[in-house]
C-alpha cells in the first residue's frame, strides 16, 4: 500500500488533503482501514459542529471492534461523506478517495501533522 | 483513530497484524504447523488463547459468504485433543463429563460438557469415539489445560489413560455446501455415508487423517484431524481441489460471526465456570440415567438442583437480539428494557447473512419471549432498539 504524497497524516492514522478554499478533506488511512477489518458503521460528526484536533468526532465500527475517530485539524465541519454512512465498505475500498469521512473548514493546524514519507515510516506501512 | 479498551489498538503496535479483539497472552505465542502459509497469504493474526492464528486473510465479510455459499478452509490446530483408551474409557468419560459417553457408537461423536462439582461449566467438548475403548476429546484453546487436568483428576481407579496429543495434531476444517464436493475429489472415504456428527480414519490427498462431519459454522463440513507435517500439503490438495468452487481460506473473525449466526455457543461468552448447562438452555446435554457409574458423575447434584431451578422459573435465559438499526452490540453491553438493565450481551457482531448487527444475550425471563417489545442494548450510552428472537438467527437449508 502506498500514502498519497499530496496528503498529510496524523498519528491517529487520518490523513488530510490541502486546503480549497479554507476547507480540508479527512479520511482514514488505508493502513487504519487494514487493521480496522470490514467498516459496518460509520458515525461521523454533525455538519456545523466545531472539531478540536486530537479530539475524538466520530467513530467507526468494524466487525471486530469500534475506534475513536480522532480530528486531525481544529475547524468546523462544512460537510459529511453520506455515501460512507450508507455504505461504510468504501472506508476499506477506497479510504483514500470515496471513503473519504468529512471536510472542515480549518481554524489551526496542530504542527505535528506528517507528511506521506514520514507517516510510512511511523506506520511501519 | 484509536480503538476503546475493548480491543487493542494499531496505533500501538507496529503492525496491523496484531490488531484483533481477542485476549492476549504473557508468553511467546505458539505457532501452528501451517504458520509460514498464513503468513505468506497475507493472513492478519492475531493472538487467540496463547497461539498465533490468522484472524483473516483479506475481508472477513467475504470469507464468511463463501462458507455460507461456497466453501472455507480453515487452521485450526489451536484446539486441544485428549485421546482416552482404556477398558474403562467409557465409564470413566460417563463419570468425567455430563453426557452419556458409553453410549456413542464407535464412528460417531457427540457434543458434550465437563462441569466442576458445582454444575458449572469448566468447557464445551466434541467427544469422537473412535474404537470400542478408544474416543479422542476435543476441547477449546482456552481450556485445553483446565480440561486436561480435570480428566486426570478424575481418572481414580477406572483403568483409563488419558493421553495429552495436542502435539499430535493439526487440525483442518473446511465448511461450505461445497465442502463435501471439494472433499470428495481428493479422498476415497465414503463421505455420503458420513453422517453429521460421524467421523472415520481414512486418507485425503494422500495423508492419514480423521475424517468428522463436524463444524461451528452452521454449514455443512468436514474437520481434518492430521499429523502436523502433513497439515501443508493438505492445506494446498484442499486450496487446489478446491480453487473452481470458489474455496477460500478462513480465519478465525468469520468463524466468530458464521458460528454466531447459527446460535452456537462460545466458551468464556454464552459458556462460562459460573453457569451451569442449564441456565445456557444446553440441559440437554446432561444425562441423569446414564447407565455407567450406577448414574454418578461429577457435578450430578448440583446439576440436578440446576435442572429443578430451570424447569420453575429461570431468572435469566439466552435469547438473540436484532438490531433495528446499525449499531453493533458487543459482549458485556447491557440489555435494557424501560430504562432498567434486564440482561447482558454475551456475543454481538454485524451479520453478513442477515444484513443487521445481531447478538446473543442472557435476558430476565420476563422478556425472553422472542416478539417482546421495548428491548434494547446499551451502546456506549444510548440506548437502540433490538428485537428479541428465538436462536438460531440462520438455519442451513438441508
Amino acid at each position: 500500500m502506498s500514502n498519497p504524497q499530496h496528503l498529510r497524516y496524523s498519528k491517529e492514522h487520518e490523513w488530510l488533503s490541502n486546503a480549497e478554499d479554507g476547507v480540508s478533506t479527512v479520511g482514514i488511512t488505508e493502513y487504519a482501514a487494514s487493521a480496522l477489518g470490514d467498516v459496518v458503521y460509520a458515525q461521523l460528526p454533525e455538519v456545523g459542529s466545531t472539531v478540536t484536533a486530537g479530539e475524538t468526532c466520530g467513530e467507526l465500527e468494524s466487525t471486530k471492534s469500534v475506534s475513536d475517530l480522532y480530528a486531525p485539524v481544529t475547524g468546523e465541519i462544512t460537510e459529511t461523506n453520506e455515501d460512507v454512512v450508507n455504505d461504510p465498505s468504501l472506508v476499506n475500498s477506497a479510504p483514500f478517495e470515496g471513503g473519504w469521512l468529512f471536510k472542515v473548514r480549518v481554524s489551526e493546524e496542530p504542527d505535528d501533522l506528517l507528511s506521506a514519507d514520514e507517516y510510512t515510516e511511523f506506520s511501519g506501512n | 483513530m484509536s480503538d476503546t479498551p475493548q480491543t487493542s489498538s494499531p496505533t500501538t503496535s507496529q503492525s496491523a497484524a496484531q490488531s484483533a479483539a481477542t485476549g492476549r497472552s504473557a508468553t511467546a505465542p505458539r505457532r501452528t504447523a501451517l504458520d509460514a502459509l498464513h503468513r505468506s497469504l497475507g493472513a492478519t493474526m492475531t493472538d487467540f488463547a496463547g497461539w498465533d492464528m490468522p484472524l483473516r486473510y483479506g475481508s472477513e465479510r467475504d470469507e464468511h459468504n463463501a462458507v455460507r455459499t461456497r466453501a472455507g478452509l480453515f487452521d485450526l490446530s489451536h484446539m486441544g485433543e485428549f485421546t482416552v483408551t482404556g477398558r474403562a474409557a467409557p465409564s470413566f468419560l460417563d463419570s468425567a463429563l455430563v453426557g452419556n459417553i458409553g453410549s456413542i457408537a464407535v464412528g460417531r461423536a457427540r457434543y458434550t460438557m465437563i462441569c466442576a462439582e458445582d454444575g458449572g461449566i469448566l468447557d464445551d467438548l466434541i467427544v469422537y469415539r473412535t474404537a470400542e475403548s478408544e474416543y479422542m476429546i476435543v476441547a477449546n484453546a482456552s481450556n485445553a489445560q483446565t480440561v486436561l487436568d480435570a480428566l486426570n483428576e478424575r481418572t481414580g481407579d477406572f483403568d483409563a489413560e488419558v493421553r495429552d496429543d495436542r502435539e499430535a495434531y493439526a487440525l483442518l476444517a473446511i465448511q461450505g455446501p461445497e465442502s463435501s464436493g471439494v472433499l470428495a475429489s481428493v479422498t476415497d472415504a465414503d463421505l455420503d455415508g458420513l453422517k453429521y456428527y460421524a467421523g472415520l480414519p481414512g486418507t485425503v490427498a494422500g495423508v492419514s487423517a480423521l475424517i468428522a462431519r463436524t463444524g461451528y459454522t452452521g454449514e455443512d463440513g468436514f474437520e481434518l484431524f492430521v499429523a502436523p507435517g502433513d497439515a501443508e500439503p493438505l492445506w494446498r490438495a484442499l486450496t487446489e481441489a478446491g480453487a473452481e468452487a470458489g474455496l477460500v481460506p478462513c480465519g478465525l473473525a468469520c468463524r466468530d460471526t458464521l458460528r454466531l449466526e447459527a446460535g452456537m455457543p462460545l466458551y468464556g461468552h454464552e459458556l462460562t465456570a459460573g453457569l451451569t448447562p442449564f441456565d445456557a438452555g444446553l440441559g440437554r446435554v446432561v444425562k441423569f440415567d446414564k447407565p455407567g457409574n450406577g448414574g454418578r458423575f461429577v457435578g450430578r447434584e448440583a446439576l440436578a438442583e440446576a435442572a429443578e431451578r430451570a424447569a420453575g422459573n429461570p431468572p435469566r435465559k439466552l435469547v438473540g437480539l436484532i438490531a433495528e438499526g446499525r449499531r453493533v452490540p458487543r459482549a458485556g453491553y447491557p440489555v435494557v428494557a424501560k430504562g432498567e438493565v434486564i440482561g447482558e450481551v454475551t456475543s454481538g457482531a454485524p451479520s453478513p447473512t442477515l444484513g443487521k448487527p445481531i447478538a446473543m444475550a442472557y435476558v430476565d425471563t420476563a422478556y425472553a419471549e422472542p416478539g417482546t417489545a421495548g428491548v434494547g442494548v446499551d451502546i456506549r450510552g444510548s440506548h437502540e432498539p433490538y428485537e428479541v428472537v428465538a436462536l438460531p438467527f440462520y438455519k442451513r437449508q438441508k
